[in-house]
């Protein structure tokens, strides 16, 4: 094990800023990162073993014990669920005699429940190590396990690979793209490098007026204009500057850039080259969630193939002096990562924690450096803007939204998948290419966004009404809008940090208290309880996570309330409906082996 | 016509009963507005007619506490958790921390009245009588098993503090308790 890890350590130079590196690969080769390896990653990088520990805690996909050679995760997003993910996780358990959460005694298995695989237009889903299925069936859940059984490799299990790039023979998923509909800046055929090229002929100066001129909003969810934030990054008095390229898609029911990665790489790539040049920065970053690592071998050839081409690595394009690269920066199963400084954090070789704001990573970033963290989406589009110009952009979308924008729908729809559309469309307008007659709630923006009933289908998809990453998620009237909830908030309670109480404890007691309510135990003043901590976590939180972890209750509030209102009871008599005295009973009635003389009616018969 | 009161001691320590004697003179004073009903004070066991004021000390910890807290709610119009033991558990609670237990009251029993070095038992026994009321599985604030009109925290309240608060609810104003007043110790 030592001189393995030595090796790891070494490849890597020793430098602790790539411990996530590090640990990915001694999770991958030694199954787990136990005491004692982690024990001798500290001592060849020179930190305390805890500081590698703490690393080692914070992200889903690395453990102190070792797993089993084969990890399946199931997918538990709530489409997935309503998918018949629950079943499929059932058959796993049957057929591998694992309990979930647990590796087989011989060290082939382990079995694990995953948040999300950003897999929900081809839901139920799961990933075998590196390798993604979907649209499970409880049959081919048994073949699958059969197979494995018998010794075949994860990446063998592919039958059917899917359309478009993922039959590339680096890709070989058996994923498919799901594009329903092809927009005029992305998804329909692009150019090579003509954003580039153009850009390389005006100065950086002009390429930032350009990118203000077309309205482009970040694309990752919060929609800041992309222009104001490269300004600010290079008008920094600073030696260095760095780009990262936010591919960790973690929220719920996105899976746009999936489709990006697998299809636009090359744009995302001359989007973030364009950045480089145009804020003055010689090194970039793309942190891939590590559910996407079946993408990075492609991502890698994608890489190369542009530093053979010359528009990436040194005097790009032919223009002396300009360098720049990129590596790709492995995630490990955090969706607070997404979330711009812990996402640093993490490329850092840190916890993934959130960061305290100001400074803004354009002004103390990456290793201290000015930093321009965009999503995927964002950079292709910087790329089209640089062809076609700011003012063709933003004739698409709104005033405040312009440009298209890549929607994934899924849920209870006929055809689930990616469409690009301009800003500003109604929803009632997505509803109907994606054909869900039977619509009666949705959740646009993902469990951080809102849900939004069936009278508010005309309200439109942007900044200025109801803004969203990419996630649209339908569902029917036979769905309970509570058990999405509840969901919802188990999601935000696994994914906290930890690091403020607001966020870490409020959204425990949110949960409970919505709990009580789906069990029909709740008064009025419950929802007076909710909407009050609701605020409080929202506002006294660190981080977006908390700032919008409220949001499925406070949503469902106000535009569900009926549903809320069937479960409420009122009580005459004073006492709390959620008081259960038999229940609070029932453990010393066994101890005492008596009955109550006070609760039980029928005490004299015992 | 004179205010009722009532008051009882539950899980508590009659610390809070205590500090309400710690009023001093001004009792007489509140025996010129009010008139006590059940009470430990005067040994009436039960309520001889509907109350204005209800004052609970004390968590609920066992199925009496519970009776009672329902029986005050029942015949007391304004009902206030005085104390820590009644707002938020107090020392009672310390029980509930018992959790990542398959059997957490039994556990509570055998270091109670068995494991601990610090038990003389002989009979080794946990007492088990049918006149002991049964304990619940965890010990409960006030406000978890009926509504709760107002909490005063402190360990105990100051006699001060519910003097002014007393004094404001008889004269129909809300109170206004001093910073140092209001403390969870
Ligand atoms: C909890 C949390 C998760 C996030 N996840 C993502 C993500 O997966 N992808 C993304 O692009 N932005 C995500 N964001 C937004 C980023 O913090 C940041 O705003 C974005 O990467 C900026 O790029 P943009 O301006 O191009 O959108 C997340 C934010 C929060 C608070
Ligand atoms: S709000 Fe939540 S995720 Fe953000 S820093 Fe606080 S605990 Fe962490
Ligand atoms: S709050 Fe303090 S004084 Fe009052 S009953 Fe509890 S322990 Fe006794």
């Amino acid at each position: 094990m030592e001189s393995r890890i030595v090796s790891i350590c070494r490849r890597y130079a020793d430098d602790r800023t790539r411990l996530m590196d590090i640990l990915l690969e001694v999770q991958r080769e030694l199954r787990g990162i136990e005491p004692a390896a982690m024990e001798l990653i500290a001592r060849q990088l020179g930190i305390t073993r805890v500081e590698v520990e703490g690393v080692v805690s914070f992200y889903a996909f690395f453990s102190r014990r070792t797993k089993g050679e084969i990890i399946i995760r199931v997918c538990d997003d709530i489409i997935d669920r309503h998918a018949g993910g629950r079943e499929i996780a059932k058959v796993f358990v049957e057929e591998l005699g694992l309990a979930i959460g647990t590796t087989s005694a011989d060290g082939r298995f382990s079995l694990e429940i995953t948040p999300f695989l950003g897999m929900s237009d081809q839901a139920p889903s799961a990933m075998v190590n590196e390798t993604i299925l979907t649209r499970l069936t409880v049959q081919k859940v048994r073949l699958v396990c059969a197979r494995l059984r018998e010794g075949t490799e994860p990446r063998d299990l592919v039958v059917h690979t899917g359309d478009g790039n993922n039959s590339h023979p680096l890709i070989r998923a058996e994923v498919n793209n799901n594009i329903r509909l092809a927009g005029e800046v992305l998804l329909c055929p692009v150019p090579a490098n003509a954003g580039l090229r153009s850009a390389l002929q005006r100065r950086p100066q002009e390429l930032l007026a350009e990118l203000e001129e077309s309205g482009l909003t970040g694309r990752g969810g919060a929609g800041f204009p992309t222009g104001k934030k490269w300004r600010a990054a290079a008008d920094t008095a600073a030696t260095r500057r760095f780009i990262i390229c936010n591919a960790d898609e973690g929220e719920p029911g996105t899976f746009k850039d999936r489709v990006l990665l697998t299809e636009r790489a090359d744009l995302m790539i001359e989007g973030m080259t364009i950045a480089a040049y145009t804020v003055g920065s010689d090194a970039g970053i793309i942190y891939l969630r590590g559910e996407y690592s079946y993408l990075r071998p492609y991502l890698e050839s994608v890489l190369q193939a542009r530093r053979e081409h010359g528009v990436l690595g040194k005097n790009i394009g032919g223009k002396q002096g300009f360098d720049f690269d990129i590596r790709i920066q492995l995630g490990a199963g955090a969706y607070i990562c997404g979330e711009e400084s812990a996402l640093i954090s993490s490329c850092e070789g840190l916890r993934g924690e959130p960061k305290n704001r100001p400074p803004f990573p354009v002004e103390s970033g990456y290793l201290g450096f000015p930093t321009v963290v965009d999503n995927v989406e964002t950079y292709c589009c910087a790329a089209r803007i640089m062809e076609q110009g700011g003012a063709w952009f933003g004739s698409f979308g709104t005033d405040r939204s312009s440009g298209t924008k890549l929607f994934s729908v899924s849920g209870d729809c006929a055809r689930p998948g990616v469409y690009e559309l301009p800003f500003g469309i109604t929803v009632r307008d997505l509803l109907d290419r994606v054909d869900a007659p039977d619509a009666a709630a949705v959740q646009v923006g993902g469990p951080s966004g809102e849900m939004i009933n069936m009278s508010q289908f005309e309200r439109r998809l942007c900044l200025e009404d109801l803004p969203t990453g990419g996630s649209v998620m339908v569902f029917s009237q036979r769905r309970n809008i509570l058990e999405i909830v509840d969901h919802f908030l188990e999601f935000f309670v696994e994914e906290s940090c930890g690091y403020c109480t607001p966020c870490r404890v409020g959204n425990v007691f949110l949960k409970k208290r919505i709990e009580k309510v789906r069990k029909g135990l709740c008064e009025l003043e419950d929802l007076a309880y909710l909407k009050e901590l609701g605020k409080t976590i929202a506002v006294t939180s660190r981080c977006g996570l908390g700032h919008t972890s409220p949001n499925p209750v406070l949503s469902t509030i106000r535009n569900f309330p009926l549903v809320y209102a069937v479960l409420l009871k009122e009580h005459g008599d004073g006492v709390q409906a959620s008081f259960d005295i038999q229940a609070a009973l029932e453990e010393s009635r066994r101890l005492a082996k008596r009955r109550s003389m006070i609760y039980d009616p029928n005490y004299d018969e015992a | 016509m004179k205010k009722r009161i009532a008051t009882v001691s539950l899980a508590g320590c009659f610390g809070c009963h205590m500090s309400l004697l710690d009023i001093d003179e001004r009792l007489l004073e509140l025996l010129q507005q009010v008139e006590f009903d059940r009470s430990p004070l005067n040994d009436l066991k039960r309520f001889t007619r509907r109350c204005d004021i209800g004052l609970v000390e004390g968590g609920c910890c066992n199925e009496e506490n519970v009776h009672t807290l329902q029986e005050f709610r029942r015949n007391c119009d304004v009902l206030i958790a005085v104390g820590q033991c009644a707002v938020m558990g107090g020392l009672p609670v310390m029980r509930n921390a018992i959790m990542h237990s398959d059997d957490p009251l039994r556990e509570c029993l055998e270091t109670a009245y068995l494991d601990s070095d610090k038990v003389y038992n002989p009979s080794n026994q946990i007492p088990n009588d049918a006149a002991l009321p049964l304990l619940l599985d965890k010990v409960y604030t006030l406000a978890d098993v009926v509504k709760v009109d107002y909490q005063i925290p402190g360990c105990p309240p100051s006699g001060d503090t519910l003097w002014n608060t007393l004094e404001a609810l008889l004269a129909g104003k809300p109170v206004e308790l001093a910073y140092e007043q209001l403390r969870y110790d």
